[in-house]
């Protein structure tokens, strides 16, 4: 009795797989779950079933949609997934090919190392204080004890600018400590501050250039010493050239500004370059604690504060710390020293993610 | 400042090596520069003796000698003249280097004979020009002995550097002196016998200038026979860089390297009248010692006899009454100058001597008296004659100060804890005396010799200060200083290597910002750049003026008076002018299209301290080839668009600018703008540059810059942001193609668009521009895309339309626009 139903199942079957594409495979749809297809004859003819058949035929008839549509949909997802992988075999590029330019720019290694500066000290509790590069002969020199006569102005080889109304004439800052003066001018300690920028000295050769940078540092506070300045240093020179057992040494020297006044060397291997080992000594910087007339210039009591400073030249930590060995290419701008040498943007200097 | 170590030790009573002096040196502030041994490189030669010279059996103008070398005989084939039998010769064995050959010996054979080793000249050993012939030593030279060692040439020359408060050290006993306090010997000492006068007579002096000189003393010595200094001298002046001249001249060079004192001799047979008078300069003439002209000023201090300025004071001595070897009575000068005249003088005439060098960072005015004695005893010796009496004019000044120092502050400044017994001992081995102690502290009288440890104070002050502030801090430093002097005295003898390091204290569990809210924006402006494709330069702040001109005022107050090269004269007006020159190197290099920028100061004259801080960049010539994208030159909307990114990230509402032509006029008239945030502020600029200045600096171009003044843009406000505006209904969109006279700015259209309808309006954007050959000459069509936003309900299609007819009435009326 359900020989019908058999056959229609498997003649729709064998059509489906005869079905090469979506519309043979639409017409074998409509052909059986259509509004004249076989099977909604079939549905349409149960009424005419014998009533003690109908039941069974009903269930059987239903089993059979059921059974044919899955078929159908099964076959459909087939095909298309065959077209779709027939389409993309005639979609191909060449991945090989350049993408659209996109443009990279660098930071420069100047930047880089002052940013690093500042990571490093404003970890220990300093801000960053800025400064003109024009400065007064009292900023740059009297307020510093270095009076006009004094032999470390000849040292400083200083530029002028020419004098306006009757005053001393203006000066490029020679040194970025000026900044300590204008910081004790407009703050009450206790004070930590770096000073970062650019400075100037009448001098070029390979190791000397009339432009370059510095970063000064000055804390005052009560009770700190020179053990504290001697802290501060070895923990930064460490910090930043990522060596925790740099060799620092202390010599003691003399600045008109500081007293007592010491030069910082680290160790290196003097034939190699190489930081940290080698047995010889490279000067890094100077410092030492702020002379009482600094502090009495500024109007600060040094009875009652004593505190201390440091200076040193942005360019040559950077020289060192990434073993360049001139000075000139600093401030030429040849694109493919800056490629070379150049920071990524998007990796500024956070101390978490290290220096 | 040089001496050798026998030198050094002729003042120093030590065991200590050459190296254990050198490394307390630099410890100790008196940094060594640098040590050499002359007769390190003669180390292989030898004193030998030739048993017999003679003649080369194949050769007329050789001999062969047989040579004893203090180490067996050998056989050595030599052309030298004066090769004979008997003499004593330098000999070098083969292996040895020859410095003036510049060979390394071998056992050779010369024409059949075998030669195992050579005979020296001067020249050949390095010594000098004499090749005559080889070199010939006095009979009671000891064979096998080497030659520095019978030559005495191994004396190792030290370098220190002098730091401008040791004037004492620029003496070889002031340094004998540190070293032997920082325990490295006794200093031996010094008294001079007091020589009597024979005679007296003689110059005298007076004194017409006292600011200038308080104490002056001289003493005559007649008598004396002026010829070359012994070899002693002459060595000892020779390796420290200064030639042997005469005896006189010699002993006055030798005082001011062993006693840091200067001295000066006068021939007294060339002197007019019989006064020597300090006074101030009258624009005299002076020929001095160095053969060149001078002319004294009144803040010179002149020596002058009846015919004239003879001596600029502590700086240099005059040529026509200089000692040589006619020399047969000389006058000495001993003199106290006032340091700070002498330097300024010094500088003045650009005269860089070793007694200026000494006079100006003071020295020990107690010394006079002792130091006059010792350079009659030394001319005595050298070249006779008999003294006359010290004569003298002015007085000692008063130098005598006294220093206290409390135990404690050693530590609670110096960071060390040093015993006081120790500290005391360290002063004491310095020179100072012990006038007072208790447990607490120690007060020291200052020697003569230390014009840096309780020096006068002079302060400067800002006048800014409140007068009983500054008062007050005065009192301090005067308080503090001496204390302080004292403290680094007995810090640095033990080396401040020995001060135990202490990391900073924290002030907060976690630090404050770093950086000020602007510093942080400068940071992010410097990162948007590199990110924008723009290579990061550090250009020099001041360029030719000539060029900085073209860029903007280069004006004179901005000149600097002193450059250290033409086109290195002028502060730039802005860091485009430097940066158009660094485009224009890598040209040079084959590197045409480039993308730089820099953040850093151009000067002005109307800014607060006459510069700001800008953000410029520039870039030049083609786009990258691409296969996608097709190659095109950069245009001034690159340079905006740069500037817009940067702006944005800033944190500058884009909104609120303007945007005008009057861009400054190095760029390009009708490709460029000026961009202003209300009427008066000026943010910065874009544009290509002028072609004339193209062609004017020889610049690659095309080339697009802009500039944005970050001294401009307000402070970020730290503030929480308003509640977000996030409808619930889709926007809408609408197209517009407006057609307006070309001269229309495309903004007023946009403008105006946005005005039409403000509640509902919440975006216009331009997206099309077409000025082609089928528009009307003298118009552009511009396409517009407006966002309608509603918010209560969806917009019914009536109210669309109204809408679009206002937009479409409000650009007409603002810029007469008509529909396309």
């Amino acid at each position: 009795m359900n020989d019908d139903l058999e056959a229609l199942k498997t003649s729709t079957d064998a059509a489906l797989a005869d079905a090469a594409d979506l519309r043979a495979w639409d017409a074998v749809r409509i052909a059986v779950l259509g509004r004249n297809g076989s099977l909604t004859g079939m549905l349409r003819d149960l009424g005419k079933t014998p009533p003690e058949q109908r039941k069974d035929r009903g269930a059987a008839l239903n089993r059979l949609k059921d059974a044919l549509t899955s078929a159908i949909e099964a076959r459909k997802t087939q095909l298309e997934d065959a077209a779709l992988d027939a389409r993309l075999l005639s979609e191909r590029i060449d991945p090989t090919l350049p993408p659209r330019p996109r443009d990279a720019g660098l930071i420069h290694p100047i930047a880089r190392t002052m940013e690093e500066i500042a990571a490093i000290f404003g970890a220990m509790g300093c801000t960053v204080v800025d400064g003109p590069d024009v400065e007064s002969d009292w900023f740059n020199f009297g307020a510093l004890n270095i009076p006009a006569h004094h032999p470390a102005r000849a040292d400083h080889d200083t530029f002028y600018l020419p004098p306006r109304d009757g005053a001393a004439p203006p000066v490029l800052r020679t040194h970025t400590s000026p900044g300590q003066i204008r910081t004790m001018l407009s703050q009450e300690p206790p004070i930590r501050v770096i000073v970062t920028g650019r400075t100037y000295r009448a001098d070029h050769d390979a190791t000397h250039s009339p432009m370059f940078h510095q970063c000064e540092g000055l804390v005052i506070d009560r009770g700190m010493t020179l053990g504290h300045l001697k802290g501060v240093l070895i923990d930064f020179l460490r910090t930043f050239f990522a060596i925790s057992d740099l060799p620092v040494r202390f010599r003691s020297s003399y600045f008109p500004f500081t007293e007592p006044s010491m030069e910082v060397d680290i160790g290196w291997n003097r034939r190699t370059g190489e930081l940290g080992r080698g047995g010889d000594w490279l000067e890094i910087l100077g410092s030492g604690m702020v002379h009482p007339r600094v502090l009495a210039n500024c109007g600060i009591d040094p009875r009652e504060w004593q505190g201390f400073a440091w200076g040193m030249g942005v360019e040559r930590i950077t020289m060192l710390k990434h073993g360049m060995s001139d000075l000139r290419p600093f401030y030429e701008s040849d694109l493919r020293w800056l490629k070379h040498y150049g920071f990524n943007p998007l990796s500024p200097t956070i101390l978490h993610e290290g220096v | 400042m040089k001496f050798t170590l026998s030198w050094l030790k002729s003042h120093l009573q030590t065991d200590a090596t050459l190296t254990q002096i050198t490394d307390t040196l630099t410890r100790i502030g008196l940094e060594l520069e640098g040590v050499e041994n002359p007769g390190a490189k003669l180390a292989a030669f030898r004193v030998a003796h030739v048993i017999e010279a003679v003649q080369h059996p194949n050769a007329d103008r050789l001999r062969v000698c047989q040579v004893d070398t203090g180490e067996g005989v050998v056989s050595v084939v030599c052309g030298a003249p004066n090769a004979r039998t008997g003499i004593k010769v330098v000999f070098a064995a083969p292996g040895a280097f020859i410095p003036g050959s510049n060979i390394t010996l071998k056992v050779g054979e010369i024409r059949g004979v075998q030669s195992a080793g050579m005979m020296l000249s001067a020249r050949e050993m390095g010594l000098g020009d004499d090749h005559a012939g080889i070199v010939e030593l006095p009979a009671e030279a000891q064979i096998g002995m080497t030659y520095p060692d019978w030559a005495g040439l191994n004396d190792p020359i030290v370098e220190i550097g002098v730091t401008p408060n040791r004037g004492d050290c620029f003496s070889v006993r002031g340094v004998a002196r540190d070293l032997a306090a920082a325990g490295l010997g006794t200093l031996k000492p010094f008294a001079p016998i007091v020589i009597p006068p024979v005679f007296d007579g003689g110059p005298r002096w007076d004194i017409a200038f006292p600011e200038a000189c308080p104490w002056i003393v001289g003493r005559t010595i007649r008598g004396v026979k002026n010829s070359p200094s012994p070899k002693w001298l002459q060595d000892r002046l020779t390796y420290i860089g200064l030639r042997p001249i005469n005896a006189l001249v010699d002993v006055t060079n030798f005082f001011t390297f062993d006693l840091g004192r200067p001295l000066h001799v006068f021939d007294v047979g060339k002197l007019s009248g019989d006064t020597l008078t300090l006074r101030r300069g009258a624009g005299e003439t002076m020929r001095a010692l160095n053969g060149k002209d001078y002319v004294v000023d009144p803040e010179d201090c002149a020596i002058c006899d009846a015919a004239g300025v003879q001596s600029i004071a502590g700086v240099i001595g005059g040529e026509a009454t200089g000692c040589d070897e006619a020399t047969t009575s000389v006058f000495v000068e001993c003199a106290l100058f006032d340091p700070i005249r002498i330097a300024r003088t010094g500088r003045r005439h650009q005269i860089v001597s070793d007694a200026r060098q000494r006079f100006e960072r003071g020295l020990d005015p107690a010394l006079m008296p002792d130091a006059i004695q010792a350079a009659t005893a030394l001319i005595l010796e050298l070249c006779g004659g008999e003294p006359g009496t010290v004569t003298m004019a002015g007085s000692e000044p008063a130098w005598q100060r006294d220093a206290t120092m409390r135990f404690a502050r050693i530590a609670s400044f110096g960071g060390s804890d040093i015993p006081a017994d120790e500290a005391v001992a360290s002063l004491e081995h310095l020179g100072f005396t012990v006038r007072q102690r208790d447990a607490d502290s120690v007060t020291v009288a200052v020697p003569s010799w230390r014009n840096d440890v309780a020096a006068p104070i002079s302060l400067a002050q800002s006048p800014e200060l409140d007068p009983a502030k500054a008062a007050k801090a005065a009192e301090g430093c005067i308080a503090v200083e001496a204390e302080n002097d004292l403290i680094e005295e007995v810090l640095r003898l033990r080396g401040l290597d020995a001060i135990p390091a202490v990391s900073l204290p924290r002030e907060s569990p976690v630090p404050q910002a770093t950086l000020t809210p602007r510093q942080q924006r400068n940071a992010i402006a410097r990162r948007t750049l590199a990110s924008a494709g723009l290579m990061e330069c550090v250009t020099f702040s001041f360029m030719a003026r000539a060029e900085a001109e073209r860029f903007g005022a280069a004006p004179d107050a901005l000149r600097l008076s002193n450059p250290i090269a033409a086109d290195l004269d002028q502060l730039r007006p802005t860091p485009l002018a430097t940066l158009a020159l660094a485009a224009k190197r890598n040209a040079a290099r084959g590197y045409a299209d480039v993308c730089l920028f820099e953040i850093g100061p151009a000067f002005a004259l109307d800014a607060p301290d006459g510069q700001k801080l800008v953000a410029a960049g520039l870039r030049c010539g083609q786009t990258p080839r691409n296969w996608l994208v097709p190659q095109r030159p950069v245009d001034a909307m690159d340079a905006k668009g740069d500037l817009w990114a940067l702006l944005t990230a800033v944190g500058v509402p884009l909104e609120a600018l303007q945007v005008t032509t009057d861009a400054p006029s190095f760029l390009h008239p009708g490709r460029s703008g000026m961009v202003r945030q209300g009427p008066k502020t000026v943010m910065g600029y874009f544009g290509e540059i002028h072609p004339r200045l193209l062609a004017a600096l020889d610049l690659p171009g095309p080339m697009v810059v802009f500039e944005l003044n970050l001294d401009a843009v307000a402070d970020p406000k730290r503030r929480k942001k308003s509640a977000p505006d996030l409808p619930q209904f889709q926007p809408v969109r609408r197209d517009f193609a407006f057609i307006v006279d070309s001269a229309v700015a495309a903004d007023s259209v946009v403008k105006a668009a946005k005005g039409a309808e403000r509640a509902l309006i919440t975006g216009v954007t331009l997206f099309d521009l077409y000025e082609g050959e089928r528009m009307t000459p003298g118009k552009k069509s511009l396409g517009v895309e407006v966002t309608l936003q509603p918010r209560e309900r969806t917009l019914t299609d009536p109210e669309i339309e109204a809408a679009c007819q206002k937009i479409v009435a409000a650009v007409a009326k603002a810029t007469g626009a008509t529909l396309r």
